[in-house]
């Protein structure tokens, strides 16, 4: 068990997602950025898809029950066990009675708490993250609050790690020469071309050359962007079709929404860009007000992020699991 | 919608939606949409159950959403060459001959009018029709599922009689219940969860039609035939 001891809203229990049931309406939630929870879930011994805690709203803490690994992975900042400050993206051992304490991280967004044996909650339609749209998922569906105790799973394979913990260099260091860097400020998010771009003035330039805002009308649903904004040519509404996080869509305002890992499973505004799927977990872990740009990308390029993202879990994978093998034998 | 082929941008980028071509446009790099061209039918939306079939044995497939007269595949992974991916899904789209889906007969039991009819006067003013023959009209139509979405187990409904359209709210209703009878331009529907809506409202049904816990959560199903039953009438 853990228990939550502190939280604010809309902290929620998510995995991998929920793929698979659009075609009835249904998101695919999960994680806003899945690459933190894959890398913590690893970290501790767990299926990559295992369910944790998303934070984004800070401070938070609970407490463990029993003993066990945890790694709080994603958000910059360093969580707190028992009054010690600890590292992020590193696999620690709790003792039963130990509070875990995450404070607001300085640059970024969420916060992902990976523990041993995974949140078992129940899963629903294959998945255990919450669908706050739905109601259902997770933890009784909805946020957690104060008070909440939630079961783990079993830790078939509990390897303990170092007392001083067991560290992995985070995707934005590991991965920086297929992630640039902010460019002035702004956040570099690469894009491809959507069905509607065409419809957009002088090659849609309004869009791609300017700054965007994360408004604070921005959340797991989909981000508002404020800007100058930008009109097509001709007003077109299209027929409902089937959309994804990432896609890029200009009501009738001018004013571009992202549509992120609640999206909903359905659109018909124009649809200027999509965003390339492995640029979605930065763009996951952006904050309201900050600023961000699109880069135009091609489908070459994003598969080469894609398969240096791969390279890098595998990588983790195989190492954690070596070192861990090499503790077992020296213990 | 007709687009245009940009000059500055790759031809896979937009393909030109001419008479009788399909268009598809990307979302992202793992996803493509196929848009039907002509109108907004049975006939086309029959085309699109039977692409659908076919796509979904595509063996790097993730994930296909029919929507109305169109097709969102999501794939697996980032393709290889997108323009052999276009290529293969207009294929598919020139070889999906016309199916008929064996769908259920659905009976939605419907309290029209009353507290939850919110538009239905500014419907009458509309259509210049008196509220009787707007209940009238809507219930002695027979409804097709074409494509389930937008909230879970919602079912956009082909078959509303054109007297009766009406135009999606601009400024959506804020907090429009779960279980309104609702009119969204050429499309009906029940509403699934309880929120902002932008279809206008003409009655209430009780019938729970989503649940995450069954093996098959949504009651509806594309192919289906929806008749509305009028269980009382309030006006």
């Amino acid at each position: 068990m853990i228990e939550i001891v502190e939280t604010g809203p809309f902290n929620t229990v998510q995995d991998l997602g929920r793929p698979g049931y659009r075609d009835i309406g249904v998101s695919g939630s999960g994680a806003m950025d899945p690459l933190a929870v894959r890398i913590g879930n690893i970290l501790v011994g767990n299926d990559e898809g295992a369910a944790g805690i998303e934070v984004q709203t800070f401070p938070f803490s609970l407490r463990f029950d029993r003993r066990t690994v945890f790694a709080v992975t994603g958000a910059d900042g360093d969580p707190i066990l028992d009054r010690l400050e600890l590292l992020p993206w590193c696999a620690y051992t709790a003792e039963a009675g130990q509070v875990l304490e995450l404070k607001h991280p300085p640059t970024l967004a969420r916060a992902y708490v990976s523990i041993g044996g995974g949140l078992d909650v129940p899963s629903v339609m294959g998945s255990r993250s919450t669908s706050l749209r739905g109601s259902f998922g997770g933890n009784a569906g909805r946020p957690l609050v104060k008070g909440d105790r939630i079961a783990l799973g079993d830790c078939a394979n509990f390897a303990p790690v170092p007392a001083n913990g067991l560290a992995v260099i985070e995707p934005a260091v590991a991965l920086r020469d297929v992630f640039p860097d902010l460019v002035d400020g702004a956040l570099p998010v690469r894009a491809l071309p959507g069905g509607e771009h065409a419809l957009f003035p002088n090659d849609g330039d309004a869009f791609w050359s300017q700054t965007w805002k994360i408004s604070s009308r921005s959340d797991r649903t989909g981000y508002r962007l404020s800007g100058e904004p930008i009109k097509p040519t001709a007003s077109v509404e299209m027929r409902s079709h089937g959309i994804v996080p990432g896609v890029i869509q200009v009501p009738p305002g001018g004013e571009p929404i992202v549509q992120m890992s609640d999206a909903n499973t359905a659109g018909g505004y124009p649809k200027i860009a999509g965003v390339i799927e492995c640029d979605l977990w930065r763009l996951g872990q952006a904050r309201i007000g900050s600023r961000l740009r699109f880069v135009r990308s091609t489908h070459a390029e994003a598969r080469a992020v894609e398969q240096a993202v791969a390279r890098y879990v595998e990588d983790v994978r195989t190492t954690s699991e070596m070192v861990k093998r090499a503790l077992k034998a020296m213990a | 919608m007709i687009a245009t082929i940009n000059s500055h941008a790759p031809l896979r980028e937009i393909l030109p939606a001419t008479h009788g071509r399909a268009r598809v446009s990307s979302i992202g790099a793992r996803s493509f949409l196929l848009e039907a061209p002509g109108e907004f039918d049975l006939a086309a939306q029959r085309r699109i159950w039977a692409l659908s079939q076919a796509v979904r044995g595509w063996r790097d497939i993730a994930e296909i959403v029919p929507g109305m007269t169109n097709l969102l595949t999501i794939f697996q992974e980032a393709p290889q060459d997108p323009d052999a991916v276009v290529a293969r899904l207009l294929e598919a789209w020139d070889n999906a001959r016309s199916i008929d889906l064996d769908g259920k007969t659905i009976e939605i039991p419907v309290h029209y009018g009353g507290e939850h009819a919110a538009d239905l006067p500014a419907l009458c003013d509309l259509a210049r029709l008196s509220d009787r023959e707007i209940v009238r009209i809507h219930h002695e139509a027979t409804y097709r599922v074409f494509a389930l979405g937008s909230a879970p187990g919602f079912g956009y409904l082909h078959g509303l009689d054109p007297r009766i359209y009406m135009p999606r709210k601009t400024v959506p209703s804020l907090k429009m219940a779960k279980g309104c009878v609702t009119i969204g331009g050429m499309q009906t529907g029940v509403a699934m969860l309880t929120g902002p809506n932008g279809w206008n409202s003409i009655g209430f049904a009780e019938l729970q039609m989503f649940d995450p816990t069954s093996p098959k959560p949504a009651m509806m199903a594309p192919g289906d035939t929806v008749r509305f039953v009028p269980a009382r009438i309030e006006l």
